[in-house]
C-alpha cells in the first residue's frame, strides 16, 4: 500500500485508538487485525466490479470520528419514533450504536435469547469468537466489513433455542442521533435460530435528526435445520445518513428464510444481502423495494448461493427513482456444482419517473450444476401513459394518478408480507414517500 | 340551455389537421350518434373532448355546462360531468376496481366541494348499481380490467358510469369487438342510464349498436366535419347504402375521406 490513507481511513485509525480494551485478548487481536486490514485495503474504488456503480470517492474524503458514547447514553428518545403496528414482541435498541438498556425490552419468553454483545462477551466470550475473530479475515471481506469488525463495540445476540415457535417479532432498532454530527457508529448483529424454530425479526433504522452520520451494520444469521426466520427491514433514515450494512444469512437443510426490504431513506445507502443455501431443500424468498428521490443513492447487492440440493430461492425486488436520485440493483444467483434440482428465480423491475434520475440493474446467473431450473429478469420503465390518462379521465387528479399506479407497481414485493398490520404500515409508508413527480405543481395551481 | 356546444373545432394530431370546422350541439337528455368512415375522426374527437394528450386544438371552442372545457384537465373534465367510455380499456394490475373507483368517485366530490364517502356508504352505492347493471361482485375484488374479457371490459366501463354519474357520456366505438349478446347488456347498460339531465354522445362506426340505443340525432363525420344531420333513419340510409353518396350533396369531400363504408 503505497498510498496514503485517505482521510475517512485516517479517521478510523484515529477513532480506533478511543475505543477501550475488551479485556479479551482474542478479541483485541482481531479489532487490530481488521484496522491494519481496512488501512491496508483502503475504501474500495469503482474499478471493483462490486461498487461500479456506487462511487465512494466523496465519502472517501470525510472524517468520521466515534459517536459519543455519552451523548448517545443519555439521549432523550420518544419510542414512538420507532414503534411499529404489529411489532410488540421483545425489543433491543441502539442509539448511534449504543445500546440503550431504557429502551429495551429483552424478555421474548422461553427459549428466546436476546442480549446487547457487550453482555453476552462478559458472560460467554467463546461462543462468539469465530464470528467475532475469525469470520472477517484479511482478504475474504472488504473495508467496511473490517471497519465494523475492528469499531464495533455492541451489537446484538439473538438465539432461538431449538424447537421454539417466537409469537411476536423480534426488533431490532437502530436509531441515528442526527444530532452528533460526522460521526459514526457500528453494529454488529449475531441471529442463530434453532433447528425446528420459527421467528419473525423486524430491523429498523430511523433517524431523529439531519446531522451527517454514517452507520455500519454487520449481521451474521444462521438458520438452522427445519427452522423458518422472516426478516423485515424497514430502512427510513434521515437524507443525510450514510448507511453500510451486510446480511449475511445461512439457512440449512429444510429450513426457510424470507426477507422483505423497504428503503426508503438515506443519503448513501449500500446493503448486501448474501444468502448460502446450504442444506437440501433450503429455502429463500426476497422482497424488497426502494423509492428514491433527491440525491439519494441507494445500492442493494443481493446474492444467493445454492450450494445444496433441491434449493430453491425467489427474489421479486422493485425500484422507484424521482429526482436526481440513484438505484443500484445487483441480483445475482450461483448455482454450484452438485447443487441439483435448484429452482431459482429473480425479478426486478424499475421504475423512473424523472428524466435526471437513475438506476443500474445487473442480474447475475452463474450455474455449475446439471439440473436445474432458473429463471431472471431486469427492466427499466416509466409509467405508462395510457393507464395515467385512463386514471385522469375518471377524475383522479394526476398526482394521486402517479402515485396509484406507483404504489401498484411495488405492491406484489409487499403483499406476501403475514404480518399484516406491519404490512399495511409499510404500504401507508411507502406512499408518503412516493414521488408525485414535477407537473403535480401545474395541476394543483389549476384548481 | 346547450350542454355542449362545439364550434368550429379544428384539431391536429402529429402534426396532421383531423378535425377541419366541426361544430355540433348536444342538449341536456339528448342521445347524439355519430358516424363516419374510418379515418374521419371520429375517436379523435372523442380524445378531444376528454383532454388525452397529443391532440392539438388549433382553432375553435367547446362549451360544456357553461365552462370553457378546453381549458381544463382530464380529471377536472370528470369532476364537471365528462364520461370517456373507452375503445380500449386500459389494464391497470395491482389496482383494485373498488379502490379505484372510490379514488375517482371522491376525487370527483373533492372538486365539486362535495363531502367524500366513507367505504360503507361507497360500497352501498357500488351495490346498488350493480344490481342495475346486472354486473356480478366479483368484478369488485379483481384488478382494473385486468384479464377482463373484451365485453366485460366494457361492461365495466358502463359501470363505472353508472357509479360516476356523468352529464355527458362519450361513447367510443363501444361496440367494437363485441358479440351481439355483450352488445344488448351493454345497450341495455346504457338505457338504464339515461335521463332527462343526461346526455350521450355515441361514436360509432356501425348501425348496429343503435338498434339498442336509440339516438334522438344521427350526424355524419366525414373529412374532419359534420356533414349531414338527421334522426335515426340517417343510420339506417348509411346501413343501406354506405357513404359514397355524401359525394354528390358534399363535393368538397374526396373520395378517400369516404373511403371506409359500414360493413
Amino acid at each position: 500500500m503505497s498510498q496514503a490513507p485517505s482521510p475517512f481511513v485516517r479517521a478510523a485509525l484515529d477513532a480506533a485508538t478511543a475505543v477501550p480494551p475488551s479485556g479479551i485478548a482474542w478479541l483485541d487481536a482481531a479489532r487490530r487485525e481488521n484496522l491494519e486490514s481496512l488501512a491496508e485495503t483502503g475504501l474500495p474504488e469503482t474499478r471493483n466490479e462490486s461498487w461500479k456503480y456506487t462511487p465512494l470517492r466523496a465519502l472517501s474524503q470525510r472524517a468520521f470520528s466515534l459517536a459519543d458514547t455519552g451523548v448517545a447514553n443519555s439521549l432523550a428518545v420518544d419510542p414512538a419514533s420507532y414503534a411499529l403496528p404489529g411489532v410488540d414482541g421483545s425489543r433491543i435498541v441502539f442509539v448511534d450504536g449504543v445500546f440503550r438498556a431504557d429502551l429495551s425490552s429483552l424478555e421474548g419468553g422461553e427459549g428466546v435469547s436476546l442480549a446487547p454483545l457487550g453482555v453476552a462477551l462478559e458472560a460467554q466470550p467463546e461462543p462468539l469468537r469465530f464470528a467475532l475473530a475469525n469470520r472477517y479475515r484479511r482478504g475474504a471481506a472488504d473495508a467496511f466489513a473490517h471497519l465494523n469488525a475492528a469499531l464495533a463495540t455492541d451489537g446484538v445476540v439473538l438465539q432461538i433455542a431449538n424447537g421454539t415457535d417466537v409469537a411476536r417479532p423480534v426488533n431490532v432498532v437502530h436509531v441515528s442521533s442526527g444530532s452528533q454530527a460526522d460521526t459514526a457508529w457500528h453494529v454488529r448483529v449475531l441471529v442463530d435460530v434453532g433447528q425446528g424454530s420459527r421467528v419473525d425479526v423486524v430491523e429498523h433504522f430511523v433517524s431523529l435528526g439531519d446531522a451527517i452520520q454514517l452507520g455500519t451494520v454487520v449481521a451474521d444469521i444462521v438458520v438452522r435445520e427445519g427452522a423458518t426466520l422472516g426478516l423485515v427491514i424497514l430502512q427510513d433514515a434521515s437524507a443525510s445518513t450514510t448507511l453500510i450494512r451486510r446480511n449475511h444469512v445461512r439457512v440449512e437443510a429444510k429450513a426457510a428464510a424470507t426477507v422483505h426490504a423497504l428503503e426508503l431513506g438515506g443519503a448513501l445507502v449500500r446493503h448486501e444481502l448474501t444468502t448460502e443455501l446450504v442444506g437440501d431443500g433450503a429455502r429463500f424468498d426476497s422482497r424488497g423495494v426502494f423509492a428514491l428521490s433527491g440525491r439519494q443513492h441507494v445500492d442493494t447487492q443481493l446474492e444467493v448461493r445454492h450450494n445444496a440440493r433441491d434449493t430453491t430461492s425467489d427474489a421479486l425486488w422493485r425500484g422507484i427513482a424521482d429526482g436526481r436520485s440513484r438505484g443500484v440493483f445487483r441480483g445475482a444467483i450461483v448455482v454450484a456444482e452438485g447443487a441439483d434440482g435448484s429452482d431459482a428465480s429473480l425479478s426486478n423491475k424499475n421504475l423512473l419517473l424523472s428524466a435526471q434520475a437513475e438506476i443500474d440493474t445487473k442480474p447475475e446467473l452463474e450455474i455449475y450444476a446439471d439440473e436445474v431450473k432458473a429463471a431472471h429478469g431486469a427492466t427499466i420503465g416509466q409509467l405508462d401513459e395510457r393507464s395515467l390518462f385512463y386514471l385522469r379521465s375518471r377524475g383522479i387528479p394526476l398526482a394521486q394518478a402517479r402515485s396509484l399506479l406507483t404504489l401498484a407497481f411495488c405492491r406484489a414485493a409487499l403483499e406476501s408480507l403475514p404480518n399484516e398490520a406491519l404490512r399495511e404500515h409499510l404500504g401507508d409508508l411507502l406512499v408518503a414517500h412516493l414521488p408525485t413527480g414535477p407537473s403535480d405543481a401545474l395541476v394543483t395551481s389549476a384548481q | 340551455m346547450h350542454m355542449l356546444t362545439i364550434d368550429n373545432l379544428h384539431a391536429r394530431v402529429e402534426g396532421k389537421e383531423i378535425l377541419k370546422g366541426l361544430s355540433l350541439t348536444v342538449k341536456p337528455g339528448e342521445v347524439h350518434a355519430i358516424m363516419g368512415p374510418n379515418g374521419a375522426g371520429k375517436s379523435t374527437l372523442a380524445n378531444v373532448l376528454s383532454g388525452r394528450d397529443g391532440y392539438e386544438v388549433t382553432e375553435g371552442s367547446v362549451n360544456f355546462d357553461g365552462r370553457d372545457l378546453l381549458a381544463l384537465e382530464p380529471e377536472e373534465r370528470a369532476a364537471v360531468g365528462m364520461f370517456l367510455a373507452f375503445q380500449y380499456p386500459v389494464e391497470i394490475p395491482g389496482v383494485n376496481n373498488t379502490y379505484f373507483l372510490r379514488a375517482a368517485l371522491n376525487a370527483q366530490r373533492k372538486f365539486r366541494g362535495e363531502e367524500e364517502l366513507d367505504s360503507m356508504r361507497f360500497l352501498k352505492l357500488v351495490r346498488e348499481k350493480l344490481k342495475v347493471m346486472q354486473i356480478s361482485d366479483d368484478l369488485l375484488h379483481r384488478a382494473v380490467n385486468e384479464g377482463f374479457s373484451g365485453g366485460e371490459k366494457k361492461r365495466n366501463e358502463i359501470f363505472q358510469m353508472a357509479v360516476l354519474e356523468p352529464k355527458l357520456a362519450i361513447l367510443d366505438e363501444t361496440d367494437s369487438g363485441l358479440d351481439i349478446d355483450a352488445l344488448k347488456q351493454v345497450a341495455e347498460g346504457v338505457n338504464a342510464l339515461r335521463s332527462p339531465d343526461r346526455s350521450f354522445l355515441i361514436v360509432t362506426h356501425y348501425q348496429r349498436l343503435l338498434d339498442y340505443i336509440e339516438p334522438d340525432f344521427v350526424h355524419v363525420l366525414a373529412g374532419g366535419r359534420i356533414v349531414e344531420s338527421g334522426d335515426k333513419s340517417l343510420a339506417l340510409k348509411l346501413e343501406e347504402q354506405g357513404y359514397a353518396w355524401l359525394a354528390d350533396t358534399h363535393p368538397e369531400l374526396r373520395k378517400a375521406d369516404l373511403a371506409g363504408a359500414p360493413a
